[in-house]
Order: C-alpha cells, then sequence, then structure tokens
C-alpha cells in the first residue's frame, strides 16, 4: 500500500518535473495558432518588413518595421546606459564595497527589482518624462530617450547581479596572483578579473537586454506610442511588446488584427528564446 | 555460519576501477577489521553490503555479493538497508531531536505507536552506552550532544531499527581519545548480537576490536586474516609495511 | 608612464559613480512616492469602491483583486513548482532531459510578460472558454512565477546536505519517506522565500492580466472566480493615462499602496532567509 502510494507520488514528481518544458512548448503552440493565421493575408517578409502599421484601417496594413525599429531603438538606447554602468556597479560590490556597504548595495539594487514595472512607468511619466521635455525644449517628452532611461534602470538588477556574480565566482588563486606581482587593484580587475569573468558579465548583458526588449507597461507609458518608424532618438516610437498590450484590448478576436498581434508575440517569443539560449550558454561555459 | 559470501567483486565508478575481484567471506557474529590507505577502496567496499553506491549515477558493479544465500541485488533495497545498519564517519545526527532521531528509522517502517516507539529508543540507547547522559533531555534537538555522543546516538539510531549487520565506516575519525574508547567499548559488546565490518584509517584500533582483519590497497584485497597474525606476521610486504607505518 | 595609482583612483570614482547612478534613484522613487501617496490614504481610500470615475472614492476593489489573484496563482504554481523543484534537486540525472528542463524554466524566465498575457488569452480566455476572469488571470500569472518557485524551490532543497539523505536511507527508509520526513522540513524557509517572492512577482504584474482579467472600471467584489476583477497594478496604469483629470494624488496613494505590498512581500522573504541563515543547525 505504502509502495503504491510512493509509486503514484514519484511519477507526480516526474510530470511535475516535466512541466516547464510542456509550459513552453505549450505557449509556443498557441502563439503559433492564433499568430500563423495573419499570414493567410499577409506573407511574413510583408508582416516583418512592412513600413506602416495601420492594423484597422480598410483594409488593415500590417507591417511591423516601425515596432521593430521602435524597440529596436529603445533597446539599443538602454544597452547604451545601462552596460557600463551595470557593469561599473557589478564590479564596485563585487571588488571594492567594504563589505557593509555592499550588503546595503545589493539590497538597493534587490529592491529595485521588486518595484512593478507600473510603478516605474508612472514614476517615468511625472517625473522623467517632463525632464526629457525640458532638458531638450521637445513638445513632449514621451520619446524613445525617456524609454531607454527607464528600460536602462529596469534592467540593471539583472546586470548587476549576474555580472557581480560572474565576478565572484572567479578563483580567488587569479587575483591574489596579479596583486602578489605587483599590480594595482585597479590593474588586477581590469586585467584579470574581467577577462575572467567575461562570458558571465557578457550573459548579464545579454539578460538585461531580454528583459528590456521584454518590458512592457513601463514602456508603453513613457514612449509616446507612435506606430511610426522614428527619425530620432527624441521622437516618440512604439514597440512590439506595447503594441500588443495596448491594442490588444480594442482588437476582435478572430479578427486579422488579432492574429497580426500574436504574430507579434511570436517574434518576442522567438527573440527572447534565443537570447535566453544564448546567456544560458555562454553561463554554462564558465564554469 | 557465512553472513556475506563476496565472489569476485569488481566496482567501477565512471572509468575508476575501485575493487578488483575481491572475494571475502564474513563470518556471522565477528568483527572484520578493513584497513588501508585513503582511496584504497575500503569505503566503496562497505557501501557495496548496503547498496548505498547505487546512490551514485555513474556505479557499476561486477560479481556477486551473497547475504545468507540470496543475492543483495534480489532484495528490496528497503529491506536489505533496515537488515544492514550504517555509521557513518562523522556523526551524523537528523536536524531532529534525540528521541526522534532513533526513533527515525522505525517509524519509517511503518511502527506509529508511541509506547512501542519508547520502549525500542530507550532500549537502543542503552546499548549504545547513551541512555544515562540523555534520558532526561531526550526532545532537545540532537546537535545539542558533544562529538562522541553525537556518534553514539547514530548508533543506537542504527540499532533501533534492529539490523542483523552494522557496518562502521571510519566511526571514530572525528572523535577525540576518550569518545574513541567508549564507542570501541560498544562496538565489541554488540559483537554478541550483531555482525560488524569496521572500516578504519586507524591501524591501532582494528587491532584492538577486530577479530579478524583485511588489508586494501588500491581496490584490491592483498590480505585477510585473523587479526593477531596480520598484526604479527603478515604475509606479504605491503601489508606489513603499511601497519609498522612506512605508507598511509 | 602613467601612474597607476591615479589610473585606479579615477576608475575607482567612476565605478562609484555608476553604483549611485542606481542606487540614487531607486531611494529617491521610494521617498517620493511614500512622500506623495501617504496623504492619500486614509482608511475610505483602502475600503471604499473608486468613485466619479475613479476620480474619488477608494481602491478597494483593486485591492481584492489583487489578492484573489495572487492567491490563485499560489494555488496552481506552488504544488507544481514544489514538485518539479524535488524533481530536479532529487530525482534528475545528469543526461540531456535535465538539461532541457533547465534550458525551458530559463525561457519561462524570460518569456515576456506580455506574451504570457497573450498565451493566457488565447489558452485560457478563448480556448477553454473560461472568459476574462480570477481563473484565467492567476493561471496565467501561476505559470510565470513558476520558474521563481522552482528555482528558490530547487536551492532550498539543494542545500539541504546530502548526508542527510545517506543516513535516512541507510536506515531502510524510502526515497520518497527521506525527501518528505527529511528533506522537506529542512527546506521549508526556502521554499517558502521563493514562493513569497513569486507572489510579490504575481501582484506586480500587469501586462499578463491585462487581457485575462483586468476590469477597467468595475465597482464591486467579484462574486466567483468565472467573474472578472480589477487589480491593483492595472488600476494604477488606467489612472494614469486613461482618465483625464485624475488627482495625483490618488494615482500617488494607489502606486504607495501596490508598492507597499509587493516591498512587504519582498521583506517577509527576505526576514525569513534571514532567521533561517542564522538558525541552521548545520
Amino acid at each position: 500500500m505504502r509502495k503504491f502510494k510512493e509509486f503514484i507520488i514519484e511519477k507526480l514528481i516526474l510530470i511535475c518535473g516535466l512541466a516547464s518544458i510542456f509550459f513552453v512548448v505549450l505557449i509556443f503552440l498557441f502563439l503559433l495558432k492564433e499568430g500563423l493565421e495573419v499570414f493567410k493575408g499577409i506573407t511574413p517578409f510583408k508582416f516583418l518588413f512592412g513600413k506602416s502599421w495601420y492594423p484597422i484601417s480598410e483594409p488593415p496594413q500590417l507591417g511591423i518595421l516601425p515596432l521593430i525599429l521602435g524597440s529596436l531603438l529603445v533597446t539599443v538606447g538602454a544597452a547604451i546606459i545601462s552596460i557600463p554602468i551595470g557593469v561599473g556597479c557589478a564590479i564596485y560590490i563585487a571588488e571594492i564595497a567594504p563589505l557593509k556597504i555592499k550588503e546595503t548595495l545589493k539590497a538597493g539594487i534587490e529592491l529595485l527589482a521588486a518595484i512593478p514595472s507600473v510603478v516605474l512607468g508612472f514614476i517615468g511619466m511625472v517625473t522623467l518624462v517632463p525632464l526629457v521635455k525640458n532638458v531638450f525644449h521637445l513638445p513632449t517628452g514621451l520619446t524613445a530617450l525617456s524609454g531607454s532611461i527607464m528600460l536602462a534602470f529596469m534592467a540593471m538588477p539583472t546586470i548587476v547581479s549576474i555580472a557581480e556574480d560572474a565576478l565572484y565566482s572567479v578563483p580567488k588563486t587569479y587575483k591574489e596572483g596579479a596583486l602578489a606581482l605587483g599590480a594595482t587593484q585597479w590593474q588586477t580587475i581590469w586585467r584579470v578579473m574581467l577577462p575572467a569573468a567575461s562570458s558571465g558579465i557578457l550573459a548579464a548583458v545579454m539578460l538585461g537586454i531580454g528583459r528590456v526588449i521584454g518590458e512592457t507597461m513601463a514602456v508603453m507609458m513613457i514612449t509616446g506610442n507612435a506606430a511610426v518608424i522614428p527619425n530620432s532618438i527624441l521622437a516618440p516610437v512604439r514597440t512590439l511588446t506595447a503594441t500588443i498590450a495596448a491594442e490588444m484590448g480594442e482588437a476582435v478576436v478572430g479578427a486579422e488584427h488579432y492574429f497580426a498581434l500574436f504574430a507579434i508575440g511570436i517574434v518576442l517569443f522567438v527573440i527572447s528564446f534565443a537570447i535566453n539560449v544564448t546567456a544560458d550558454l555562454f553561463l554554462h561555459k564558465r564554469q | 555460519m557465512v553472513k556475506f559470501n563476496i565472489k569476485d567483486l569488481n566496482i567501477w565508478f565512471g572509468s575508476m576501477h575501485a575493487i578488483k575481484q575481491v572475494s571475502i567471506k564474513i563470518q556471522a557474529n565477528e568483527i572484520l577489521s578493513v584497513i588501508g590507505p585513503s582511496n584504497s577502496g575500503k569505503t566503496s567496499f562497505l557501501r557495496i553490503l548496503n547498496r548505498l553506491n547505487d546512490l551514485n549515477q555513474n556505479f557499476r558493479m561486477t560479481g556477486s555479493v551473497k547475504l545468507e544465500q540470496e543475492n543483495i541485488q534480489s532484495i528490496d533495497t528497503e529491506l536489505l538497508r533496515k537488515r544492514i545498519g550504517m555509521v557513518f564517519a562523522l556523526p551524523l545526527p537528523l536536524p531532529l531531536s534525540i528521541f526522534e532521531n532513533v526513533a527515525y528509522g522505525v517509524r519509517m517502517h511503518g511502527e506509529k505507536n508511541k509506547k512501542i516507539l519508547g520502549k525500542i529508543v530507550e532500549e537502543s540507547l542503552k546499548e549504545s552506552y547513551l541512555w544515562e547522559e540523555v534520558k532526561d533531555r531526550l526532545s532537545e534537538s540532537a546537535f545539542k550532544l558533544s562529538g562522541g555522543q553525537q556518534q553514539r546516538l547514530c548508533i543506537a539510531r542504527t540499532l533501533a531499527v534492529q539490523p542483523e549487520v552494522i557496518l562502521f565506516d571510519e566511526p571514530c575519525s572525528g572523535l577525540d581519545p576518550i569518545s574513541t574508547a567508549k564507542v570501541e567499548d560498544a562496538m565489541v559488546k554488540l559483537k554478541q548480537k550483531y555482525t560488524i565490518v569496521l572500516v578504519t584509517n586507524n591501524v591501532k584500533q582494528a587491532a584492538r576490536v577486530g577479530d579478524r582483519t583485511a588489508f586494501f590497497l588500491s581496490g584490491e584485497l592483498i590480505e585477510l586474516d585473523k587479526t593477531d597474525k596480520i598484526f604479527t606476521a603478515p604475509q606479504d610486504k605491503r601489508t606489513e609495511d603499511y601497519i609498522r607505518g612506512k605508507f598511509g | 608612464m602613467r601612474n597607476p595609482h591615479r589610473t585606479q583612483k579615477i576608475a575607482f570614482f567612476f565605478l562609484f559613480l555608476a553604483t549611485l547612478l542606481i542606487v540614487i534613484p531607486v531611494g529617491l522613487i521610494v521617498v517620493i512616492i511614500i512622500q506623495k501617496g501617504l496623504p492619500a490614504i486614509n482608511w475610505q481610500f483602502l475600503s471604499d469602491i473608486p468613485r466619479q470615475g475613479m476620480r474619488a472614492g477608494g481602491i478597494f476593489p483593486a485591492i481584492v483583486g489583487t489578492v484573489y489573484l495572487v492567491i490563485g496563482a499560489i494555488i496552481f504554481a506552488l504544488p507544481i513548482g514544489l514538485l518539479a523543484a524535488i524533481y530536479l534537486s532529487e530525482y534528475s540525472k545528469d543526461n540531456l532531459l535535465t538539461r532541457l528542463i533547465k534550458l525551458a524554466i530559463v525561457n519561462l524566465a524570460g518569456v515576456p510578460s506580455v506574451v504570457y498575457g497573450l498565451f493566457g488569452l488565447a489558452l485560457f480566455v478563448v480556448f477553454f472558454k473560461f472568459g476574462a476572469s480570477i481563473l484565467s488571470g492567476s493561471l496565467t500569472l501561476g505559470i510565470m512565477i513558476l520558474p521563481v518557485i522552482i528555482t528558490t524551490s530547487r536551492e532550498a532543497l539543494e542545500s539541504v546536505p546530502y548526508s542527510f539523505r545517506e543516513v535516512s536511507l541507510s536506515l531502510g527508509a524510502s526515497k520518497w519517506q527521506t525527501i518528505r520526513h527529511i528533506v522537506l522540513p529542512n527546506a521549508i524557509p526556502g521554499i517558502l522565500t521563493g514562493t513569497i517572492l513569486g507572489l510579490g512577482r504575481a501582484a506586480g504584474e500587469t501586462a499578463p492580466i491585462l487581457f485575462t482579467v483586468a476590469a477597467f472600471y468595475l465597482p464591486r467584489l467579484p462574486d466567483s472566480v468565472f467573474d472578472q476583477a480589477m487589480a491593483l497594478p492595472y488600476h494604477l496604469y488606467v489612472i494614469s493615462t486613461q482618465v483625464p483629470n485624475v488627482d495625483e494624488k490618488v494615482r500617488y496613494g494607489t502606486a504607495l499602496v501596490l508598492l507597499a505590498l509587493v516591498l512587504f512581500m519582498n521583506l517577509v522573504a527576505i526576514i525569513i532567509r534571514y532567521k533561517f541563515r542564522k538558525k541552521k543547525k548545520w
């Protein structure tokens, strides 16, 4: 009797162990199921590289190039801001900060990770957006730049914590060896620690970027949501994620617009999948 | 009576050949000491007897190990381990109270009656000479005991499930001389009821408590004989060198 | 030749600056929200339904909706996540399947939250015909927080010393008995920490509930799991961007309640973790 009970439990454990794979596949299948419908009316090429996104005009124009470029612009901006600052902060926490300050800083970063993105979006709206507007004398502060700054900020916890882990797991002997040879602490960090931790730091950066591309609420609240091909970082843009979030509410289930939004979901899923698999490879290379 | 009959035993962990062609008969109610330098395969040998090696994914074996005529591979592992108790190198109390540590195995085999459990716990603690020291604080955490007490608690825990054989894996390696003496004392007395296999790094300990002694080197059984014979007139030069402390 | 010590000084200054650039805004955000949100908080704000098109009244239905969603998510995710963690920590072998499972977890954690929203819409709302409801939203959030729960629970399980398992098995206990009586009880604080972190995550997410549950304006409490509900993060989004002329105080107040809820859960998790580390017996 006991044996039978345990047999059942162990099978249940196995099934739940496989749940993650099941859900990833399920998510992808349902995105495909709804998203592929759109290609009955439009070729994948036209969908990806079409220059106009007018989903409710008659007939609808479903080119997502402006959205891809919007996401790209915001992401590149965020990466340029977040990589040096994030990696710098990770180095400071891992190598320089005194132990007591270290814990406080880590808590601060964890705090940032915990703040819901809609709250950050709200704060961005009331502080960052007016600031950008005034500094650059723009008609509106809802721009790609505002989005980039906000997203850079939101990517920090990911970048800092993973990069710090990477630095932390460099064998102590490397550092001690360099210091024993008379290198300064900074030379040791720059010439020994950073190269040794490079694949982990790369993974940190990639996962940070993954976070940026997938971020929805904050970006929707502060980038202005203009679905046109952006000509400047100071112009409003519309990202892939924001498009789904903003328009799905109005799309009719089963309409072409609805399917198109799911197709955007496929694009996002594929991008995040690629980023995560690659980052995972880098992380494993380190070990 | 032969308790264990081990024939042509070979063990691998991955590509590492840990035990090479070993055959031993272990008699009932004897203390068999197994000595040898570290990595000689003596612990792997011990863990064959209660199939604890099976937990290692890379473990492979050939040959036969019989417990009273029955191949141990065909005995249910839970029943086998109930019959073959083990005391580990370091005192490893479970994170439970003193009472629950001793009662743990019995409970797992289905005993729920509080009275019976209490009786078993008391008897086992008496058998391992710990009862007097702990009888008033059975509900305290086992981690509050001293190292020697913890090790005797582990012996009591093993006795509680009423095994036939007890495997000791360097049971005194972390203990001071006084605690060691107490544990050795317990072992010698346990011989009346149980068959004991003692793996030890301490040659003198083997000399003190073992009826017979086996010397392992690099996974091979070099010599097996009556303890006093091994220590006074070893047949093999390597045994002699090891006992005299020329290597270790 | 450049002076290496001066280079070091300059480099360290910039690293310090980078750190400040992250930490100071975090502090500022929290301070601003507390400072401007606190005046809005009173009993009426917390216990009343929204009035005058959400420009006045309270946020009670949104709080209740979020609580329902979070509870629903955890009822779904905790058992599955915990058993999955047990599988990985106790049963899995070092093989391709395990590698795939780990990769799947990493990917689940990386899927954009709005994609979870799409998935929930397609599977629960449309395919299973649950409609936009607490049930659909909870299940969507549940799948989303699964990786958090699996990863933290697994770490908790693996931090229980291997020797305990050997001892238990050597006494003739079965594998499941060993897990049930030795491994799990000692991993509970870690599992709890992970669960609470998952809860905090679920409470703060907006995108997954946009099309699966959230009601724009529903000035009453939901009456079943098939009912729509308001939720705090979505409510904050709505009054910040969709409703004109909302008093700033109401927005900050809502933000504060949401932030406090999420941070409170994180704080509890941190305290549990801290106490556990101090109490650790081995």
